[in-house]
Order: structure tokens, then C-alpha cells, then sequence
């Protein structure tokens, strides 16, 4: 029988095994070591590695991912962990002007070889400053890598390559999908950056979303069988750099694109990943492609406003159908009700966050 | 100090201010095209605070580096080849006078956003601390202006609360671009009682007079390398020059004419040598030579720099990415 463990075990069986292989790598964050352990995710490490390898830190984010690349440039592997995506804006300093550049900048005589864990809260009233996803402002700045897992698989997979890599990686998780369950070996291994996953294969329309968005996507696929609409599913893995083959050859099969991003419309992952479908697919378009994305506001807080904010398997479901000349289903039609709350992923989740 | 000490600071002193002033003097070519912060004026704090550490040991620096990267023994070639965005410079002209590196000798870089290495170098000290190496520190220049910045604050946090060994040098120079420390700090703020606050070793002195700085970075340098823990220095000290670029700047009015000229005054190269004459340990004849052979080896660097190739254009998209994943 295959082992089925949850995505925040991925995580943790990850780091267990980077810092069990080698000794520069360490972890440090802000209760990294405390008795919750980042949502389960470092639990035990301390005990098992010490406390020089596994840390916590100042509630200075600036300063301490300055000091995570200082101590990459003597040879150290840090991992870096923030509760919240929101918190890590206090870094932007050091991450864009010195982790991303400082390759480049002194050609190529150094490398920031760091990983950079950071979980994008939703539901639970995380408001506006709790639940930001921001992967295309990091997936902007040349000299980062960006990569967001769906799965258990890929979490652990990806963060061993994150570790392993030599250039600075945000690695974001989504907290919804912590509690998810998911077949992952027990042994070290990778899933290479820059490859994305075709979870779905399907020959109508091509749908691209990463992160905790794929699992609506793929839910949406399913019910968009009932019409006779065979969807292809592409979870991204990797935000940058994008898979671009993988896009492609699907859209050129297919004819059609849906872009599923948890995130921010305007200037977004979603129009980087429809301007190359316009620039390398034009010619074979049926369609013009669509985008399923956060409306351009701060997320508000009230699961009355949340509810509505974020889009779900239904708006998938709908802006596929419209590009087949399929009339919108209901909410009813699709068991969704919006006058309760939809702010919890399952119903284990108790909040508070 | 001994005669040799002696003349070895002048001569680092004595370098510093003559690759400063071939650089103020070519850059009207305007083939030099990039900022340039000289430090003429500066030069006991690189001089002074670099004589008493190791090739292995870590230097870390800021925007207004040449005096740092030199005092460490940095390649002059490279640097100015750099300067001059060619092929054969420090960064394979992809950093400019703002960002010197050299690695043979641990000078693991300088870049100008204000406070950005103060962490990073505090980082290289927790490397060391992480991998247990013995005896090895790691020295941050700023300015007084980084010390406004959180990341300061954080750094000496950080560095007190894990013993790092790693020094701060503060270079107080009054300004920061044309803005006092009046308006920007209250007249009541003391860096050193706030690192002393920190649980830090901490100490001020004279920029100016190398042997001072000397004095006291072989204290602080000792301390940390022992393993005490950090420490903080404040060096007082005047830039000569403006901001950035090769001229005088005392014609905007930020600074009065009286306060240039009474730092003119401690100019801290001509007091030196003014000093080592006066007890003999040098004459005119050996400074004459000293600077005709400091001469040669600056006029072969700019030769190399100017003589040498500018980077292939492909060079626009590499060192971006360990893997070269890149268009």
C-alpha cells in the first residue's frame, strides 16, 4: 500500500531529510521551534538537529534575510520560513536588491543558494494583511525562483530541489493545502523547477492554475464532463520560470485557455501566461483566452465579503461554459450556497488561523 | 608603532588618495561612466581598520568602497577596469565602482543601497559562527546615515544575541549626500551608548589619524576574533570631495567654507606624513620614490582598464541564473 501522509508532512519530511544531508543546511524563522512548529511543518527538528541548525529568530525580516544571505555567500544552505506572506514585504530590500542581484551584480563570482518558505492565509477572516499572494511580484525580479506546489508529492519533491538549487527560491504554500493527503515516498527526492505537472489531460481547453487554485480547477474539469467539455488541467509547480513547452503544446492541442490564478488580476501570472499563448499560440486560438482571478482589491475580511471574492470551482466551471456557448449554471446547480460561511477549506479547520 | 607599521599605513593611505585623484582626474574623459564616491579624506578609517586584519578575513563595504577594497588588498586593475565597464573587471563590468568584490583576498563586496550589507555581513559572521571556524571575522563599513536604517538596529541585535565575530566600523562623515546629521539625527542620539546598549563592545575615535584607528581596531578586531562577540566603532571623519563625482560640491552651501577648511586641515594623509618626517622614519627622497612607484603601478591598471575589451553582449543574460535558465 502506498504511504499517504499530508502536505505540511511533505514539508516537514523534506527539511528533516536536507538537513539530515548536509550540514550547511539549516532552518530559521519565527516559531520554527515553538510548540506548533509552523503549522507541523518543523516540529521535532530542533530536537533532532540542535538548536544552531534549527531556529528561531528576531522579529526582524529585513535583517535576518540579510543575514540568511550573508551566510549563503560562506557556504551556508539557509531556509527561511514566514507564517504569513504579508510579513515577508519587510524583506523586499534584501531579497530584490541584494539575494536576486548578487550573482548577477558581481558577475557570477558568487552564489545565494536560499530558500525562502512563505504561506498565503485564506478563509478564517485573515483579511486584508493575512492572505496576500504576491508569487508575480516575486516572479518579476530576475534572479528569483518561484515555485508554489499543489500537491504532498510535489511540496516535498520541490522543496529538496529548492534547497539543493543555487540560485534563492520563494517557495509558497498555500495553507489550504496543509491538511491535504497525498501519496509521497519515504525516500529524498526531487521534482526538477521549471517543470509544470499536466494533472488532467483533456482535449477542449487548456486550464492553467497553480498553487491551491488547481484543486478547484481540477474539480471544475470534472464537472465540465457533464457538458462534454474535456479540460486539460496544467498545475504550474513553478511560477518562474514558467513552463512555457508544457503551456504551449497544450494550448496549440487544445485551441483554448483558461488561466486559474489565486491572485490579482492586473499585471498578474495570469496576463504573463496569456501573453505568451498570444505571442507563441496565436494561429491556433479558437478562442480569446480567459482569466479566473481575485478582483483587484485587498481581500476584505467578513466571510460575507470573502465568500464572493474568491472565485471557485463554479466561476470555472462558467467562464469555460461561456467560451463553449454553455449557459451559466447556478449556484444551486453546483451545491454551492453563498450565505454560509466558505471561509474553511474542510471542516476540521476550527480557524483561528 | 614600529617604522614599518608606520610606513605601511602611510602607504596604504598614500594608494587610496592616489587612485582617488587618477579617477577624479580621468573622469572629465568621460569614459568613466558610471557614480563614483570618492573617499579622499577617508583614508586612515580603510587604512587604519584594514591593517589589522588577515587576507581571510571577510570585508564587507558600502557605496564610497575604493579605500576599503584597497586598504584589503583588493586588485587595482580589477577595480579599475571595472570602473570602466570592461570585460576584465572585478564584476565583468556588471557592477561599476558601486559594486568591488575580490574574492582572493575575502573582500566579499560592496553595494550603495544605504544599510544593504550591514545584515549581509552580519550573515557572513553567523556562516562562520555556523561553521565553527575559529579565528576569522568579518568587518562592515557604513556610514553614519546606515545607522538610521532598520537593518542596522537588526543587525547589531542579531550579532550581540548570537556573539558574532564581526566588527562595525561607522564612518561618521557628517553628511549624507548634502543632508547634515542634524536633520536627521537627534543631537542627543550616541551610536556607541546604543550598541553599548545591545551588549556590545563598542568604542569612538579619531578617523582621521591612522594610528588611532589603528590603536583601536586591534582591540576590536582581537575581541571579536576571540570569540567575545561583536563590536561597534565610531571614526570620525570628512569627505573631501562631492557626494559623487570627481569635483569639490562646497559651492551648493550645504557645508560652510570655515568647516571645509578646518578638516582640510586634518587631512589625514598630509598630517601622517607630515609626522613620519618629523621623526624621521621617512624623507623626502623615499616618499618621492613611493609615490612614482604607486604611480606606475595606477598608470598600468588604467592602461589595462582602457586597453581592455568591453563585455560580450551575451554577457547581458548570464549570472543571472545558476542554470543559465534565461533567454
Amino acid at each position: 500500500m502506498k504511504r499517504e501522509i499530508t502536505y505540511a508532512q511533505a514539508i516537514l519530511e523534506a527539511t528533516d531529510q536536507c538537513l539530515g544531508n548536509d550540514p550547511n543546511v539549516y532552518i530559521m524563522g519565527l516559531g520554527v521551534t515553538d510548540p506548533k512548529g509552523v503549522f507541523g511543518t518543523t516540529l521535532g527538528l530542533e530536537k533532532k538537529y540542535g538548536s544552531s541548525r534549527v531556529m528561531d529568530m528576531p522579529v526582524a525580516e529585513n535583517g535576518m534575510t540579510g543575514i540568511a544571505i550573508g551566510s549563503s555567500l560562506v557556504g551556508m544552505r539557509p531556509i527561511m520560513t514566514h507564517q504569513r506572506v504579508d510579513f515577508m514585504i519587510l524583506s523586499l530590500d534584501q531579497l530584490i536588491n541584494n539575494a536576486a542581484k548578487w550573482r548577477y551584480m558581481f558577475g557570477g563570482k558568487m552564489k545565494v543558494p536560499i530558500v525562502i518558505r512563505m504561506i498565503i492565509g485564506r478563509g478564517w477572516g485573515q483579511g486584508p494583511q493575512h492572505s496576500q499572494s504576491l508569487q508575480a511580484l516575486f516572479a518579476h525580479i530576475p534572479g528569483l525562483k518561484v515555485v508554489m506546489p499543489t500537491i504532498p508529492y510535489d511540496a516535498k519533491g520541490l522543496l529538496v530541489s529548492s534547497v539543493e538549487d543555487d540560485d534563492p527560491v520563494i517557495y509558497i504554500e498555500h495553507r489550504w493545502l496543509h491538511n491535504i493527503f497525498g501519496e509521497v515516498p519515504e525516500e529524498m527526492y526531487r521534482v526538477n523547477i521549471g517543470e509544470a505537472r499536466t494533472m488532467r489531460v483533456g482535449k477542449d481547453i487548456t486550464i492553467v492554475s497553480s498553487s491551491y487554485m488547481s484543486l478547484e480547477a481540477l474539480k471544475a474539469a470534472e464537472y465540465l464532463e457533464k457538458d462534454g467539455i474535456n479540460a486539460e488541467v496544467i498545475d504550474l509547480r513553478t511560477i518562474k520560470p514558467l513552463d512555457e513547452n508544457t503551456i504551449i503544446n497544450s494550448v496549440n492541442k487544445t485551441g483554448r485557455l483558461l488561466v486559474v490564478d489565486g491572485a490579482w488580476k492586473s499585471f498578474g501570472a495570469s496576463a504573463e501566461i496569456v501573453s505568451i499563448a498570444a505571442e507563441k499560440s496565436y494561429g491556433k486560438l479558437k478562442s480569446a483566452p480567459v482569466r479566473v482571478s481575485f478582483p483587484d482589491a485587498p481581500t476584505p475580511t467578513s466571510w460575507a465579503l470573502a465568500n464572493h471574492y474568491y472565485p471557485k470551482f463554479i466561476d470555472i466551471i462558467n467562464a469555460t461554459g461561456r467560451m463553449f456557448g454553455v449557459v451559466d449554471r447556478s449556484e444551486k446547480q453546483v451545491g454551492i450556497s453563498y450565505d454560509v460561511p466558505l471561509d474553511v477549506p474542510d471542516k476540521s479547520f476550527m480557524g483561528p488561523f | 608603532m614600529d617604522k614599518k607599521r608606520s610606513i605601511s599605513l602611510y602607504d596604504t593611505m598614500l594608494k587610496i588618495r592616489m587612485v582617488e585623484e587618477a579617477i577624479a582626474e580621468l573622469y572629465p574623459q568621460q569614459q568613466i561612466r558610471c557614480p563614483v564616491h570618492l573617499c579622499i579624506g577617508q583614508e586612515a578609517v580603510a587604512a587604519g581598520v584594514c591593517s589589522n586584519l588577515k587576507k581571510d578575513d571577510y570585508v564587507m563595504s558600502n557605496h564610497r568602497s575604493h579605500g576599503h577594497y584597497i586598504a584589503k588588498g583588493g586588485d587595482i586593475k580589477a577595480m579599475m577596469a571595472e570602473i570602466y565597464g570592461k570585460a576584465t573587471g572585478c564584476c565583468k563590468g556588471k557592477g561599476g565602482s558601486m559594486h568591488l568584490v575580490d574574492l582572493t583576498v575575502n573582500y566579499l563586496g560592496s553595494t550603495p543601497i544605504v544599510g544593504g550589507t550591514i545584515p549581509v555581513a552580519t550573515g557572513v559572521a553567523f556562516g562562520i559562527k555556523l561553521k565553527k571556524i575559529k579565528g576569522k571575522v568579518a568587518v562592515i563599513f557604513l556610514g553614519d546615515a546606515a545607522t538610521e536604517e532598520g537593518v542596522f538596529s537588526e543587525s547589531l541585535n542579531f550579532a550581540a544575541l548570537k556573539k558574532l565575530p564581526i566588527v562595525f566600523v561607522s564612518e561618521n562623515n557628517l553628511y549624507s549626500v548634502y543632508s547634515p546629521l542634524s536633520v536627521r539625527q537627534p543631537e542627543e542620539r550616541d551610536n556607541v551608548k546604543l550598541a553599548k546598549a545591545y551588549g556590545i563592545f563598542s568604542d569612538r575615535g579619531n578617523g582621521n589619524d591612522v594610528e588611532e584607528v589603528s590603536r583601536i581596531t586591534v582591540k576590536a578586531v582581537e575581541y571579536a576574533r576571540a570569540g567575545k562577540g561583536p563590536v561597534f566603532l565610531e571614526l570620525s571623519t570628512y569627505r573631501f570631495r562631492e557626494h559623487c563625482g570627481p569635483n569639490y560640491d562646497n559651492d551648493l552651501g550645504y557645508r560652510t567654507q570655515k568647516e571645509f577648511r578646518a578638516w582640510l586641515k586634518k587631512c589625514p594623509l598630509e598630517n601622517y606624513e607630515k609626522m613620519l618626517l618629523k621623526n624621521g622614519l621617512l624623507d623626502e627622497r623615499k616618499i618621492a620614490a613611493m609615490k612614482e612607484k604607486m604611480q606606475a603601478e595606477i598608470d598600468d591598471a588604467v592602461v589595462f582598464a582602457k586597453n581592455s575589451p568591453f563585455p560580450d553582449i551575451k554577457e547581458i543574460m548570464s549570472d543571472v541564473y545558476s542554470n543559465e535558465v534565461g533567454e
